[in-house]
């Protein structure tokens, strides 16, 4: 092979673009520093206060580059509005994460045990559940898949994009696995979303692969002339893309791509489980939009029915099998399934040319939702009795009397998930539907209203529970949460409540930013 | 004179030849590798004893002609595959080596090249440090 | 028509509603913190709300006088409402017609507010009852104050939440909450027409200010004015107890005296009066409505005083001689014309004498000890000389013998009634006549059995008992009020007959006096008086000495007026009765039909997802499969739907 310079050259890459996922992957390779060689009564401080340093400085970075809008590291990433929109948010709801991961008063050395392989019930495995200086390994692995999201979100080709997903993958399926208490659910949730994500990965390269084969790029500005120029057979085509949409479809909980995520979230430790319904939500549905608006725009049509059935199916099955849940984290996790579903509906609302309102609301969405599902989880973490977190609803009868507050506080967030207006659930779900009304998608629209009501009746079962039952022998205490949980809890529901009073700033800034570059 | 069956034939070829012609030949092939299959398995059992029952060693694992040791649902140790995945990291490692070989005496890349394959190599050298702080290098 | 706008001293008009509106909300807010001086904050603001009002009064007589020498000051305060075609601005009109509603709120109110801090000195809700007290004065100036009919309608369910407020003032009692309730549901049916009524000029003139509705009206369709005539004399029923929303007035008196004194004798009740007065471009720009609102008003001025003549309750004879006198005002403003003045004139002065009787009836129940039944008082003249003698002068003012203030504002009314043209002069008229000799002949009754004649005391706790009451003067708070109202009872009448007239006049654009006329003047006041006395000497002869007591049998007449000739039977078999089965038909269709489609649905749901739930099993290999599954599907259906 001969090599001309022409074909090789080395390609420019906007550093200060970059910057904020460069921050988050520094300050997690200096986290592994820490994690080597500082001593343990250190780790913490440290740690935590490089994460809060990194991702502040990530936000202000994104901030700085707010109106950069190019491609970069030879094509290979897009920093453009939805991107930076998208990775700010990742940085903010990272921030109010971290908060919850941080939390040390409510258990002694926090939620987290340092390594997650140790096989659960031995004597190894007991020791490291009772150390109360370990565990910070999870904040260089929280920077690394917040980095990875970053990536995945702005990823200008699908090899990029495969590697940012498996680099924001991976640190989560350790995370699982971290729970300091009830080891064995954890690791089983660890394991579970590993071998699935795995499989989920595999289908995505192998959509890549077919993709490569009809269009001969991976650069999606490319895959996108190929669509209309290339004369190979569209079967290519049509079987990668739909390969690459299980792929994604898979990280975003869809239905029938959804089966890891009750166990997982009731597994994972709480406070990663509010990481993952907020950012990986955020980061899936980011790269879904990138692919489907920017690689296979032309394409989009075809793509109507077969995402829409998806969606309504993400939204019926998601909210019916919220009905009989008896966990909290299983019923926020089937709720997280049917707001997938509604996301979906925001997908596909790709109202034509030049009209982003599908993009613009989806990514309000993500916003909206984020900041709710972390300051649920985070509720979540503080109802506890002396075994852990007490997630089984028949425990929670009777809290409003316990814990007014909080109760009321959880009341409220479950107001926003069904969507009562003054709430941040409201303002995204009309935005959302309003923009698939305009794109004529009435169906997927009616059905997003049906499947609502459902929703509302366990979200309102709990709120009974929680209000109108005595509390029984067993109904657990609620702890006084430490400075970090108060902070995310009340970022949280301040911003649900915002969000539905005033959406419109936010609003505005996300329908400015909503134009990708090709 | 040629006979009814001759012609069915002849006009089979011909339209081989013809719009379905390659599909034919799939047909042909599918039909000759089912030809085979009942074949072989045909002969098999005309050929083999017919000993019906359980004979010793019948549900035995195969390994490689030997008698298999221990039972077939054993737990492999977890240090092969922390061994194994450090492997990995450095067979990848080296396969981006290769190419950055090739290209950093080319005009252009020099010095830029060198200290991105720096780094490169520095996060990956950091994981191996990690795993050494940690202990795991040790096999006991 | 179109108003002057406000300056000067006019142009604070807004502070009469303000002052007692914060001290109601004072009084409500601070809770049990304004206990010790609550009352007299209560008293106080009303009492700089009239200083205000005659103020304003005066300052309102120095405007040069417009048009037709009409003086009026509007105040426009700020855009209350702008959706789409309908502007509505927070607006405040004062000309002589609130004026004079502004003095007799404030002044009467005041005397009563006064009253009440001796009345309820021993009730632990005192601080409450100023609150409400002061909401309803707030209320009743922004009803009469408003320039438009949105502010006042607001105005009017204000009065109208006070009112409910205060006859359920003693929520512990059962009967006190039922009239509670009762007053509100059929002011309720009232409102609906006051509202369409607005919803009818917003449609046909855009707009609900009086400006521009009074100046519309004259280009506006008959059937269009008669509709609102209507519409309008249905809400100015509701709230004034006329016929045939009068059932709830004499059940309103559960609540505390000076209540019924101030809000349903004085001010509240009047509001239909007023109302009616206020659209006097849009009544006498048509007849058939004038007409339907005579016939209401002489229909219920028979009906309240044939019931008055049964009662042996002292609140429940003065209630429906309070139906019955409303009913006069109402035959007033019917007539139209100088009528409408007369109708006020009455108003103000049933303000002094039934506040006067009302305080003068607590007054007996507070010495009492809160009897009040008629037919265990008696004597009471020795005990109780101030009382007696006030309440003397309001029997007399409101049989009309002269000179008290009844001779000069009924009489007029029933001349002008006789002077109807037509037949319908005479019908209306005889109406009034006959009702002036009833009213002469239960409030005649009222007054010997509860001043004269032997002592029939009784405790109210035990009715058959020996009697344990020692009746006693009330102290000065109350009597002074009581002396105060006497005055008004004995002199306004003779004061107000012609300068209120004058005053009034340019609001009803001037009406020329009557000239044919049926009967001259002298023969309809020497006929009244005539009637008057034979009612009065009746009912004289007949309880000089007494009476059972206990209710004895009667004839039909007297026991149709005992069930308040059967209104409320009719309104429990016309409207309660359907209303019930009609509720239990839609609580059974509900039940059934709608709670078994939704309950149905909610099982399905419950059962799919009990069903769905079993396909989480938690083996990873069946999510796999389930993974491949979908996969196939999503590839299959991809290739369908693009190739296919």
């Amino acid at each position: 092979m001969i090599l001309t310079q022409e074909a090789l050259k080395l390609p420019q890459i906007n550093y200060v673009a970059l910057s904020p996922m460069l921050i988050l992957f520094g300050a997690a390779t200096v986290g592994v520093l820490v994690e080597a060689f500082a001593g343990r009564g250190r780790r913490y401080p440290v740690q935590l206060g490089l994460s809060l340093v990194s991702l502040v400085a990530a936000l202000v970075m994104v901030v700085r580059v707010a109106h950069t809008r190019e491609l970069t590291a030879g094509g290979a990433v897009a920093v453009d509005g939805p991107a930076l929109f998208l990775e700010g948010t990742l940085a903010v709801l990272g921030i109010v994460a971290l908060l919850l991961v941080a939390e040390r008063s409510l258990e002694p050395g926090g939620p987290f045990v340092a390594v997650a392989a140790v096989t659960a019930g031995t004597e190894a495995d007991r020791v490291q559940a009772q150390r109360r200086d370990a565990g910070t390994e999870v904040y260089p692995l929280l920077l690394f898949a917040l980095g990875g999201m970053m990536l995945f979100v702005s990823a200008n080709d699908l090899l990029t994009m495969f590697v940012a997903l498996e680099v924001f993958s991976l640190p989560l399926y350790l995370m699982c696995g971290l729970a300091r208490r009830r080891r064995l659910l954890s690791q089983e949730a660890a394991l579970k979303y590993f071998l699935l994500g795995a499989f989920a990965s595999a289908f995505f390269l192998f959509g890549i692969a077919m993709i490569y084969g009809y269009a001969g790029q991976i650069n999606f500005a490319a895959i996108h002339e190929a669509i209309q120029s290339s004369t190979n057979d569209r079967i290519l085509l049509y079987l990668g893309l739909a390969l690459l949409a299980i792929g994604l479809l898979f990280k975003a909980a869809a239905v029938p791509f959804h089966v890891w995520t009750p166990d997982v979230y009731q597994g994972a430790p709480t406070p990663v489980t509010a990481f993952m319904a907020a950012c990986t939500k955020v980061a899936a549905f980011g790269a879904l939009l990138r692919v489907i608006y920017v690689a296979f725009e032309r394409t989009a049509w075809d793509l109507r029915l077969v995402i829409g059935g998806i969606a309504v199916l993400t939204m019926v099955v998601g909210s019916v099998l919220a009905v009989t849940q008896t966990d909290i984290k299983r019923l926020l996790a089937y709720s997280s399934i049917a707001n997938a579903g509604y996301l979906l509906v925001g997908v596909l609302a790709v109202g034509g040319n030049g009209n982003h309102d599908g993009l613009a609301s989806s990514m309000f969405y993500l916003v909206a939702y984020g900041f709710s599902v972390v300051a649920a989880f985070g509720v979540v973490t503080l109802v506890r009795d002396a075994d852990g977190e007490a997630t089984h609803l028949s425990r929670w009868a009777g809290l409003g009397r316990r814990s007014p507050l909080y109760a009321g506080l959880f009341t409220f967030l479950l107001l926003a998930f069904a969507g009562i207006p003054l709430t941040s659930g409201f303002t995204s779900k009309f935005a959302v539907f309003g923009a698939a009304l305009a794109s004529g998608q009435a169906w997927l629209v009616v059905l997003g209203a049906i499947t609502s009501v459902i929703l509302a009746f366990p979200y309102l079962r709990v709120v009974v529970l929680v209000w109108l039952s005595e509390p029984g022998e067993n109904t657990p205490t609620v702890s006084i949460p430490g400075a970090l949980t108060s902070a995310a809890l009340a970022i949280g529901a301040l911003a649900t409540l915002l969000l539905g009073i005033a959406p419109q700033p936010l609003l505005d800034l996300s329908s400015r930013a909503a134009e990708f570059v090709r | 004179m040629r006979s009814t069956g001759m012609r069915l034939i002849v006009g089979t070829l011909r339209c081989m030849r013809g719009y379905l012609g390659s599909y034919a030949t799939l047909g042909l092939l599918l039909v000759v590798g089912a030809a085979a299959l009942t074949g072989a398995f045909g002969v098999n059992r005309l050929l083999r004893p017919g000993r019906p029952g359980d004979p010793a060693g019948k549900f035995a694992n195969y390994e490689c002609g030997l008698d298999p040791v221990g039972g077939d649902w054993a737990q492999v140790q977890i240090r092969y595959y922390l061994y194994a995945y450090l492997y990995v990291l450095f067979a990848v490692e080296s396969v981006f080596l290769f190419p950055w070989a090739v290209v950093f005496a080319l005009p252009g890349f020099g010095r830029t090249a060198v200290v991105e394959m720096g780094i490169f190599v520095g996060v990956l050298a950091l994981g191996l440090l990690y795993a050494w702080r940690k202990r795991v290098l040790r096999w006991t | 028509m179109h108003y002057a706008t406000a300056s000067g001293t006019l142009s604070s008009v807004w502070l009469l509603i303000a002052i007692p509106l914060a001290s109601a909300a004072i009084l409500l807010l601070l809770g049990r913190r304004a206990d010790r001086w609550g009352h007299w904050l209560g008293v106080g603001s009303v009492f700089v709300a009239f200083i205000l009002g005659l103020v304003y009064f005066f300052a309102l007589r120095g405007l040069p006088a417009g048009p037709g020498s009409y003086r009026g000051a509007d105040r426009t305060l700020f855009t209350f409402l702008d959706v789409g075609k309908l502007k509505v601005t927070f607006g405040l009109l004062f000309d002589p017609l609130s004026a004079i509603f502004v003095l007799l709120i404030t002044g009467v109110g005041f005397l009563i507010h006064l009253y009440a801090v001796g009345y309820m000195a021993d009730d632990p809700g005192r601080r409450r009852f100023f609150g409400y007290f002061n909401l309803f004065v707030a209320a009743m100036l922004t009803l009469v104050l408003g320039d438009n009919y949105l502010i006042t309608f607001i105005g009017w369910e204000g009065v109208g939440l006070a009112s409910y407020l205060l006859i359920a003032f003693w929520f512990d009692r059962p009967s006190a909450t039922t009239a509670g309730k009762k007053a509100f549901i059929m002011n309720r049916v009232g409102d609906v027409g006051l509202l369409t009524a607005m919803f009818l000029m917003f449609a046909a003139f855009g707009s609900v200010s009086f400006s521009d509705v009074f100046g519309a009206v004259g280009r506006a369709g008959s059937t269009t004015v008669l509709m609102l005539g209507l519409l309008l004399l249905l809400g100015a029923c509701g709230k004034s107890g006329q016929f045939p929303l009068q059932a709830w007035l004499p059940d309103a008196m559960e609540g505390p005296t000076p209540v019924s004194a101030l809000i349903h004798a004085a001010t509240m009740v009047t509001a239909g009066v007023y109302l009616i007065a206020r659209s006097n471009p849009i009544f006498s720009a048509n007849l058939a409505a004038q007409t339907v609102v005579v016939a209401v008003g002489a229909f219920t001025l028979m009906i309240g005083a044939i019931i008055g003549c049964a009662k042996d309750d002292i609140k429940r004879v003065l209630a429906w001689s309070t139906v019955s006198q409303i009913g006069y005002m109402f035959l007033g403003v019917g007539l139209g014309g100088v009528a409408y003045a007369l109708a006020l004139i009455h108003l103000l002065a049933h303000g002094f004498f039934k506040a006067g009787l009302f305080l003068g009836a607590g007054s007996v129940m507070h010495a009492m000890n809160d009897q009040t039944d008629i037919r265990r008082f008696g004597g009471l003249w020795r005990y109780m000389r101030i009382t007696w003698v006030t309440f003397g002068l309001a029997w007399l003012a409101i049989l009309g013998i002269p000179p008290l203030s009844g001779f000069f504002s009924k009489d007029p009314i029933i001349e002008a009634a006789f002077n109807r043209a037509g037949w319908s002069g005479w019908l209306f008229g005889t109406a009034a006549l006959v009702g002036a000799g009833l009213t002469a002949f239960y409030m005649t009754r009222l007054f010997v059995l509860t001043f004269h004649g032997p002592k029939r005391w009784t405790d109210a706790e035990t009715p058959g008992g020996p009697a344990a009451v020692h009746p006693h003067e009330s102290p000065p708070v109350m009597t002074v009020p009581l002396i105060l109202l006497g005055i008004g009872s004995l002199a306004a009448g003779a004061l107000m007959a012609t300068p209120v007239k004058d005053w009034l006049l340019p609001v009803f654009n001037n009406p020329a006096e009557e000239t044919a006329s049926h009967l001259s003047t002298l023969t309809v006041t020497l006929l009244t008086l005539l009637v008057v006395l034979v009612g009065a000497g009746v009912a004289v002869a007949l309880f000089r000495t007494g009476t059972e007591l206990v209710e004895q049998p009667a004839g039909p007449v007297v026991t149709a007026a005992r069930r308040n000739l059967y209104g409320d039977a009719v309104n429990e078999a016309l409207f309660e009765k359907p209303g019930l089965y009609l509720t239990r038909a839609l609580v059974y269709l509900d039940g059934k039909g709608i709670d078994g489609l939704v309950n149905g649905l909610a099982a399905a749901v419950g059962g799919g997802s009990g069903r769905l739930r079993r396909t989480q099993t938690g083996f990873v290999r069946t999510y796999a499969l389930s993974m491949l599954g979908g996969a196939l599907l999503v590839v299959a259906a991809m290739l369908v739907v693009t190739l296919g």
